[in-house]
């Protein structure tokens, strides 16, 4: 098959795919964006001929808009402008949970920094801002008392731009100082991941400590729910473990019980290469397995 | 080890090494200085100091 690989960095993910498609001697298009220009009705010429469009753009804007024109133009694309939207903004992704039944941590949206108190006020402390786009735990705070919260909304009004006013808070989740990450294609998990700090954000970017982490029937029913509430696809599924006893104490927090777990996000253009490293699978493979898939079943369906 | 090859850094002037298998639009660390570099060709390597991360990067 032929693949077109959008990308405006070629990080350690890209190339792990890249490498795993030409070893099975799959024709690869890398297509850059900042070279592109999209017209209204036919695909720029780097699109001619490709079967499956993988989109690895690191910037939304792009990934939103692009995805749109390949629909536009009937080029298939992974994973979807649908998903892309749903994904790309945590009001939608807790929306979409949220409708979908799954359980997702308690959340509420303000416009203004006057009614955003209200809410952080009526959480109580601690609770969570984070902004709507954005990655990597960028910009998220963990608000500990009022004053904190006043400074903190001053700040993103005055300094932010638009989507800064758009105040999104959320519950703290007292999680057992890791999160769980799921790679899944169309909701069946490929691998997963604990990613573990001291630090109350634990993400992999921010040098969270990983490990592999064995999906239980729970996390696989909710990942196959949270998957298809965002219109499938290659994704990353993020939870925590909730009603945790100890969560405060290392020693039981690897090991201690915990009543549920939370979907917290699901990310659609997602990175593997911590996970690929934590785990035995071979994540990349397990991409590009789905990847003909997904090509065959179009193949099919045109003939 | 991989195989390295030598080009210049586009930031200090300096000959560096980095990996011989890079491609164009892949990111690299200067060992010079540590800065992020972006492969702009291949054949031969040619290196640019790489865009600044932007808000809406991410996963
Ligand atoms: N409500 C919460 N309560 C406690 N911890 C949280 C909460 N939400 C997020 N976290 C922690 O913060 C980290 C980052 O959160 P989140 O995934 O929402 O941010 P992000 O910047 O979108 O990250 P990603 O790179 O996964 O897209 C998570 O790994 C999790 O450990």
């Amino acid at each position: 098959m032929k693949v077109g690989l959008l990308y405006s960095r070629i990080r350690r993910d890209e190339k792990l795919l890249l490498s795993e498609l030409r070893d099975r001697g799959h024709e690869v298009a890398k297509i850059d964006v900042r070279d592109e220009q999209f017209g209204l009705s036919d695909p720029p010429e780097s699109f001619e001929s490709v079967d499956i469009v993988v989109d690895r753009c690191l910037a939304t804007s792009r990934s939103l808009y692009i995805t749109r024109f390949l629909d536009a133009y009937d080029v298939p694309v992974v994973n979807s402008a649908a998903t892309a939207d749903v994904c790309s903004d945590k009001v939608k992704n807790s929306l979409a949970l949220e409708r979908a039944g799954v359980p997702t941590p308690a959340t509420e949206v303000a416009f203004t920094t006057d009614s955003a108190l209200e809410t952080i006020e009526a959480f109580g402390y601690p609770c969570v801002i984070k902004p709507v786009v954005g990655s990597w735990g960028r910009l998220m705070a963990k608000v500990e008392s009022r004053s904190a919260a006043e400074a903190i909304l001053e700040h993103k009004a005055t300094l932010g731009h638009y989507q800064h006013k758009v105040f999104y808070v959320q519950e703290f989740v007292e999680k057992p100082g890791r999160d769980i990450r799921v790679v899944a294609v169309d909701g069946e998990p490929i691998a997963a991941m604990t990613r573990s700090s001291d630090h109350w954000l634990t993400n992999a970017a921010k040098g969270a400590d990983v490990q592999p982490f064995e999906v239980d029937d729970r996390v696989r029913e909710l990942v196959a729910t949270a998957s298809e509430a965002v219109g499938g696809g290659l994704l990353g599924v993020d939870l925590m473990e909730t009603g945790v006893s100890e969560p405060d104490d290392s020693e039981t927090r690897e090991t201690g019980s915990h009543a549920d777990y939370t979907v917290h996000e699901i990310n659609h253009t997602v990175e593997f290469k911590a996970l690929n490293d934590a785990v035995d699978v071979d994540v990349p493979a397990a991409a590009v397995d789905w990847l003909e898939s997904n090509v065959e079943r179009g193949t099919e369906a045109t003939v | 080890m991989a195989d390295m090859i030598t080009t210049e850094d586009p930031l200090t002037g300096e000959e560096i090494e980095i990996p011989a298998d890079v491609e164009a639009g892949e990111i690299v660390d200067s060992p010079a200085t540590g800065a992020e570099l972006e492969v702009i060709s291949v054949d031969p390597v040619t290196l640019e100091e790489a865009p600044e991360l932007e808000e809406d990067w991410g996963e």
